[in-house]
């Protein structure tokens, strides 16, 4: 179990150099800082001067070496835009990214599984056919596109909602719900083929037959044998929310990591799209790291791979 | 061949998607006959239309026919995806027939540049390349490309592993068979069912993504009507004139469900189980 503990924590640091040095290579290609920063009249004699304070006349290697030295330390420098440090940026964004993500999950991982029990429960009316309808719809738009019709219904047409900025929970409705809407009908559909294989299992028919009610059985039998391929699932679900994020915030203008990077990316301002996918990499390589190492801890079959 | 275009048919979906995917190429392929205007002509007496007799769907902010643009858009659009889906597929195929037919460490850096690209979201690579070495549409295809080789890689991977050892793959070794010949010949023909059902998969995938990069204003020109740089235009004016995000989404999401289905359908083809 060690050995397997230390093989993979030895990737995981190994897959975070890399990325490290990938986000380096791309910000460095990106062009000259130099050039953001100075007015249009700053002589060749000032430039090369603010390049060498700025420590970008050394060699890339050396470069590369101080900012993993910094990063590791939580410093991720100082944005050449907004002259404040990256790591306070990053810090100031996330809560509000986790906020939003947080409440995307929860709705798509419970209505989710609600709707898929029912249209298990239903098959083939119409409610089933309404769940897997919008589970397409989810699948095959751009999940943004969703949650501009939603704006349009719920804010222009009904006026019931803010259009888009942060503020108390009317704000976080929207984004949470466009951002829950694809992963919620993958979700259904998900719980729904479980809940129709268990219900036709020989364990079910055992509950049954042993005299249970029928919300017994499907509470304490079907329910619970159908959530669990959820579990890895929910993972990749997760993955994949914070991905779509980087859209959705920009949408419905969430200050959030995401919209920062975005923002970021269009005003050249590098070195904070480096922090970004330097802590965000950071998070998914720790939260698969866990994942395995409980995976092995629970499974012994996984540790002799 | 033919029986299996016959046995796809068969599904309801399947049939609907194909009829939609191919309605929507058509469109594409026929554009200059069937749009009603010319998608670039500003029109300023014809700004901000509803939709109407005229203008089927409406116009945008600068008088352009929705409804034209949406076509010839199509054109960008499924060009993009059908390239990136290509050059992914070759790339992830070639990764895959590598690291499973010489393993060693062509395996162990294939299997750790796939952990790398996995540690963060893919959109948020995407963005940070456009975004530093600059959009066009020969830079989105790339990206996108970039998306979804993995997918290939492994699929492929698993394939050339389990084929490598068998009979008739030592049989073309023992007759002096090159490596080339083995995988061109014995190997490749026999993955190529997956890797249709993985490339219209990443087909669509790439088809949304481009939208969300042009929407973000680092994927393609804005001044070319694709359908992701057309949503981009109708986020300004989503207060005053509904029409112009809302069509554009449509025509993803109908093109989106024709490769889709087509997938599934694929899928459930190839899939033993799948048929009775």
């Amino acid at each position: 179990m060690i050995v397997f503990a230390l093989g993979k924590l030895l990737r995981a640091a190994s897959v975070l150099i890399g990325v490290s040095v990938l986000t380096f290579i791309i910000g460095h290609a990106s062009g000259d800082p130099v050039l953001l920063i100075v007015r249009g009249d700053a002589t060749a004699e000032q430039k090369a001067e603010l390049r060498h304070s700025l420590g970008l006349d050394r060699p890339v290697f050396e470069q590369y070496a101080d900012y993993l030295g910094h990063a590791l330390k939580g410093d991720f420098g100082t944005s050449y835009r907004q002259h404040v440090g990256v790591a306070g940026l990053i810090l100031a964004r996330l809560p509000k990214s986790l906020e939003l993500a947080g409440a995307a999950f929860l709705t798509a991982m419970l209505l989710g599984f609600a709707l898929g029990i029912v249209a298990a429960l239903h098959r083939d009316r119409w409610i089933d056919r309404a769940v897997a309808a919008t589970s397409v719809l989810g699948q095959v738009v751009p999940g943004f596109w969703l949650g501009l019709m939603l704006v349009l219904l719920f804010a222009v047409h009904w006026r019931v909602l803010p259009v888009s900025g942060y503020g108390g929970f009317s704000y976080l409705v929207l984004p949470a719900l466009t951002l829950a809407l694809p992963t919620l009908g993958r979700m259904a559909l998900l719980v729904r083929a479980g809940m129709l294989e268990a219900l036709g299992s020989d364990y079910v028919r055992t509950a049954r037959a042993k005299g249970l009610t029928e919300r017994e059985v499907l509470l304490g039998h079907a329910v619970v044998n159908a959530s669990l391929p959820l579990v890895t699932q929910a993972g990749l679900e997760f993955g994949d929310m914070v991905g779509s994020a980087f859209i959705i915030e920009t949408v419905f203008a969430w200050p959030g990591l995401g919209r920062l990077t975005v923002n970021a990316v269009l005003q050249r301002d590098f070195l904070v799209v480096q922090g970004c996918v330097l802590v965000i990499a950071a998070a998914f390589v720790t939260i698969n790291l866990i994942v395995d190492l409980a995976y092995a801890g629970l499974d012994p079959r996984v540790r002799a791979r | 061949m033919s029986t299996m275009v016959l046995r796809l048919y068969r599904s309801r979906e399947t049939r609907f998607g194909l009829v939609l995917l191919s309605g929507v190429v058509l469109a594409a392929l026929a554009a200059p006959l069937l749009a009603p205007f010319d998608p670039a002509a500003v029109d300023p007496d014809a700004r901000l239309l509803p939709p109407g007799s005229l203008h089927l769907l409406g116009t945008d902010s600068v008088g352009r026919d929705i409804l034209s643009r949406l076509i010839y858009g199509g054109r960008l659009s499924l060009t993009v995806g059908f390239l990136a889906m290509l050059i992914s597929a070759l790339f992830g195929t070639f990764v895959g027939c590598m690291s499973g037919y010489f393993g060693g460490w062509i395996e162990a850096a294939s299997g750790w540049l796939i952990d790398v690209q996995l540690s963060f979201p893919f959109l948020l690579l995407a963005i940070f390349l456009l975004g530093a070495l600059g959009g066009g549409t020969a830079a989105v295809v790339l990206v996108l490309a970039l998306g979804t080789w993995v997918n290939y890689a492994r699929i492929v991977r698993a394939q050339v592993l389990s084929i490598k050892n068998s009979g008739y793959v030592e049989a073309a070794h023992a007759t002096g068979a090159g490596v080339v010949r083995i995988l061109a010949v014995h190997i490749l023909p026999n993955t190529l069912s997956p890797i249709c059902v993985v490339a219209s998969f990443s087909m669509a995938q790439a088809i949304l993504t481009e939208a969300g990069l042009s929407f973000l204003g680092v994927g393609l020109d804005p001044s070319t009507p694709s359908w992701g740089t057309m949503l981009n235009d109708g986020r300004d004016y989503l207060l005053s004139a509904w029409w112009i995000a809302t069509m554009p989404g449509i025509a993803i999401g109908l093109t989106v469900y024709g490769v889709t289905q087509l997938g599934e359908g694929l899928r459930e083809l190839l899939d033993p189980r799948g048929r009775r």
